[in-house]
């Protein structure tokens, strides 16, 4: 075939993409080919693929997918880790005249990579996933407003996440870091394929987290069980409001910077480029205008998760329910007003950077009064140091010192010292480990037993929880000492022998987190190998306040036999003390939405896209672009979306919880 | 407090409704939430454009390029179109499928004169040599109303797939609702040239 006819099919794709000539990445590509042909073999000769596909895959229902996107950000942790661990160990070694190693344009991609994992991949499904099994029961709904969208919303998180590990075996990740900042990110400086494979998955990802957060948001708003005005609903689900609203109200910004970026490269426009009138700096001002509300998309919900946890775990009302309230949402709208604190090396005069660096500051107050909140709600209370709870005084301890290294950076002329330095990374693995990380993993461990039945195994739970807290603190705070130093982040390789003790430290601190990775798995094979000794029969294992635990564990499709009625902030509790009776007559037929595989057949065609432009098969990106908009033109002439479960089902399932009910009294 | 208070009352208090509970249909909001999102996507590249949109690099500035009758004529046709896809609503509101069919089609053929005249601009600009990778300010131009003009297109399409239905299915409570999306849609897009005709093309031309 002639060159021009093999580049008209193919585009940039060629045998060079595939990388054959690094043992690292050819054994991990072993690994993986390994391990996911023994899940769809095992699949397979279990015969579970229908199972599989009529009751998850094409699930529209919340608790479902919720489930599935905490699967995802579990297996992209792995991931992110991998990536983590890969680059301790480097820069434990290479000092001097050795090289360690990762060759440079390795250890670039793997930083990269590791940052829009973690965040894109890890944390946003964290917490979505968490919201949508929470929400809805905590409001007393039997789905989110948009049921579909939300499936397809989860399946366009995982074309996103596909397009990323696609760029492990089939050519290369960005070398730019997490951000990809122009000019380094634009045509000129990066021609191949990497940054495409970063703009691409980070926009089939965006189309589904900003569709969730505009869900959630109606969901909130509009489907609350009656009685629940807004300053009666769960801490949680206001923490989830706010953090939907900033999703709404940011990720279209990335949606458009990353357009313009590609723009720039697909289209050869001048908006970032240095010369022809560009300015590189519209874009690091624009990404970071969606880049710090990010940081409270994230940390909100971990708040929220944390105000239910302590209340629960105290068996106290949470102190300062409406300053809890006002709190969050005064930094869901200071979260705006900062973004510029990230570049205040930018040099744009001593005016603005003293605004932003007192906003930034002052955003430390409603923060502080939540930690006091907590604080004060402990206070005698009975405390009950269940894992969940552990994982929130260990937030309170690591994330407070992570708040005043904030305020610290917050200062400009101390972060024109700091900036870039490794004082900012262990800054922000600071909050984001003490606070996402370990609110998440609270959230997991307290709702398990809502979403399966059972409870999970406390013993490794707890060694789960103190291998991450000790090993957060081998593996940050040596790299606070570098910062000071003046190390920069980012750097492969050093010539100063004196520094290397504190990488060694810290690449110690990575195993320990490791381990706390594997107990954090291993409570799960436990919990489900001893799931009958763990089972929950009531639907309330904790003593809990909020609706959620008012249904059974598992809740049924329709989480409500009949919509609550709600009388006071803690619904739940309320309930109890009033001793409520359980109707277990007079049910009626409920309606439902139906499964679709729609979602995945959207966001499948979305990943071919993506792939077709990132290596840039022309004829390919046509043919399934016009496949995608008929695909969604086909779907809008379903109209049979919903049906009724019969009273008679009704009955049934309910009348199994009366009698599990009676046989516990 | 109140605890012992309303404990007394316990038995009159309802903790769950007994009939089938309707939450409020929220298509209408979660559309709207949308279009301020994708409003946010406009406000990024008008931006862009206040910021770039003077850095000519020595090539040719608003005052040089902009055809003013053209964009006259184009801004017509589109702020008629949302009058014609107001009188389709009115139709659809009394359940006249034909005067609603026809409304639509004349918005849509308004917003095709819309696509044609502004492809004729581009074109136009592009063999002056004027395309969007001679300079920031095209680039920044080029963008803003190309997005504008894809909203556009993907509205006609959307129009004509809710022209189908509307002749398959008539004007039940779900077209109704559908129609009413892409009115919200269409509406924006006016708006949003409205910006573009003031900030991008009265203000360059005054220069």
């Amino acid at each position: 075939m002639s060159p021009d006819l093999v580049k008209t099919i193919f585009g940039r794709l060629t045998w060079d993409a595939i990388p054959l000539h690094e043992p690292i990445l050819i054994g991990t590509f072993g690994v993986v080919a390994l391990g996911g042909i023994t899940v769809l073999a095992a699949l397979t000769y279990f015969k579970v693929w229908g199972y599989l596909w009529r009751e998850w895959l094409t699930s529209v229902d919340h608790k479902k997918i919720g489930v599935m996107y905490i699967i995802l950000a579990i297996i992209m942790l792995l991931r992110g880790f991998a990536d983590a661990l890969m680059m301790r160990a480097q820069q434990a070694i290479a000092f001097g005249d050795a090289a360690g190693y990762l060759p440079p344009h390795h250890y670039d991609q793997v930083f990269t990579a590791h940052g829009v994992i973690m965040i894109f991949f890890v944390a946003m499904p964290l917490i979505t996933g968490l919201m949508n099994l929470v929400v809805p029961l905590q409001i007393g709904a039997r789905d989110v407003a948009f049921p579909f969208l939300n499936n397809f919303s989860f399946w366009m998180t995982v074309g996103g996440a596909i397009t990323v590990m696609l760029s492990l075996f089939v050519g290369e990740f960005a070398r730019t870091g997490w951000l990809a900042y122009p000019p380094l990110s634009g045509l000129a400086y990066s021609p191949d394929v990497g940054v495409d494979y970063y703009i691409w998955s980070l926009q089939i990802a965006g189309v589904g987290t900003t569709l969730s957060g505009i869900n959630l948001i109606v969901t909130i708003v509009k489907m609350r069980a009656p009685g629940m005005s807004l300053m009666k609903m769960p801490v949680f689900t206001w923490t989830s409001l706010c953090s939907n609203v900033l999703i709404v109200a940011s990720f279209p910004i990335l949606t458009a910077v990353l357009a313009l970026l590609s723009s720039d490269r697909y289209l050869g426009t001048n908006f970032f480029t240095n010369d022809f009138g560009g300015n590189p700096m519209m874009y690091v001002n624009l990404i970071w205008i969606w880049g710090h509300p990010e940081v409270y998309i994230l940390v909100l919900p971990a708040f929220g998760v944390f105000s239910e946890v302590v209340s629960t775990f105290s068996s106290k009302r949470l102190f300062g329910y409406s300053s809890m309230v006002y709190a969050t949402v005064v930094i869901t709208i200071l979260s705006y007003l900062v973004w510029l604190h990230h570049f205040f090396t930018m040099g744009s005069g001593a005016s603005v950077n003293s605004f932003f660096g007192i906003t930034t500051m002052i955003i430390s107050i409603p923060t502080g009064a939540k930690i006091f909140n907590w604080l004060f709600t402990m206070y005698r209370g009975r405390i009950r140091f269940e894992v969940p709870m552990l994982w929130t005084v260990g937030f309170m301890v690591t994330f407070v010192i992570g708040g005043m290294t904030g305020v610290l950076l917050a200062v400009p002329p101390a972060d024109f010292v700091l900036h870039n330095s490794l004082f900012l990374i262990a800054h922000f693995h600071n909050v984001i480990i003490g606070g996402v990380v370990f609110g998440m993993f609270a959230g997991i461990v307290y709702w398990f037993p809502k979403a399966f039945g059972f409870k999970l195994d406390p013993f490794w739970g707890k060694l789960s929880f103190w291998f991450w807290q000790i090993g957060f603190f081998f593996a940050f705070m040596p790299l606070y000492v570098l910062g000071l130093m003046g190390v920069t982040r980012r750097v492969s390789h050093f010539e100063d022998h004196s520094l290397q003790i504190w990488f060694v430290i810290s690449a110690f601190g990575a195993v320990l987190i490791l381990f706390g990775i594997i107990s954090f798995v291993m409570q799960m094979v436990v919990g489900f190998m001893k799931r009958e000794q763990y089972a929950d029969k009531t639907g309330d294992p904790w003593g809990g306040r909020t609706l959620e635990w008012s249904t059974s564990s598992p809740p049924p499709a329709y989480n409500f036999a009949f919509t609550p009625v709600i009388h006071e902030i803690d619904a739940w509790h309320d309930m109890k003390q009033r001793g409520y009776q359980r109707p277990t007559t007079g049910f009626i037929p409920i309606h439902m939405p139906k499964n679709t595989g729609a979602g995945v057949v959207l966001a499948g065609i979305s990943v071919v896209v993506g792939f077709a432009m990132i290596w840039q098969i022309w004829w390919l990106a046509v043919i399934s672009f016009v496949a995608l908009v008929a695909s969604a033109i086909i779907h809008t002439f379903n109209f049979k979306r919903d049906y009724y479960i019969p009273a008679e089902e009704v009955v049934r399932i309910e009348d199994a919880r009366t009698e599990a009910l009676r046989s516990l009294a | 407090m109140a605890h012992a208070q309303t404990l007394t009352e316990a038995d009159e208090i309802r903790f769950h409704t007994t009939e089938e509970h309707h939450p409020e249909n929220g298509t209408l909001l979660g559309f709207w939430i949308y279009l301020m999102s994708d409003c946010l996507i406009f406000a990024v590249l008008f931006a862009c454009y206040a910021v770039l949109g003077r850095n000519y690099a020595a090539g040719p500035s608003g005052a040089d390029l902009f055809d003013l009758p053209i964009v006259a004529v184009n801004t017509a046709l589109l702020l008629f179109s949302s009058i014609t896809y107001g009188f389709a609503m009115i139709s659809a509101q009394a359940k006249k499928v034909k005067p609603t069919l026809a409304w639509l089609a004349v918005t849509g053929l308004l917003g095709l004169g819309f696509l044609s005249l502004e492809l004729y601009e581009f074109n136009h600009l592009i063999h002056e040599g004027a395309g969007p990778q001679r300079s920031a300010f095209l680039s920044s131009f080029f963008v803003l109303v190309g997005t504008h003009g894809l909203h556009v297109t993907f509205g006609t399409i959307w129009l004509v797939t809710l022209m189908v239905q509307v002749a398959k299915r008539g004007l039940g409570v779900e077209m109704k609702r559908r129609l009413m999306c892409l009115s919200m849609f269409w509406h924006f897009l006016d708006v949003i040239w409205i910006g573009v005709f003031s900030f991008v093309y009265l203000l360059g031309v005054l220069k």
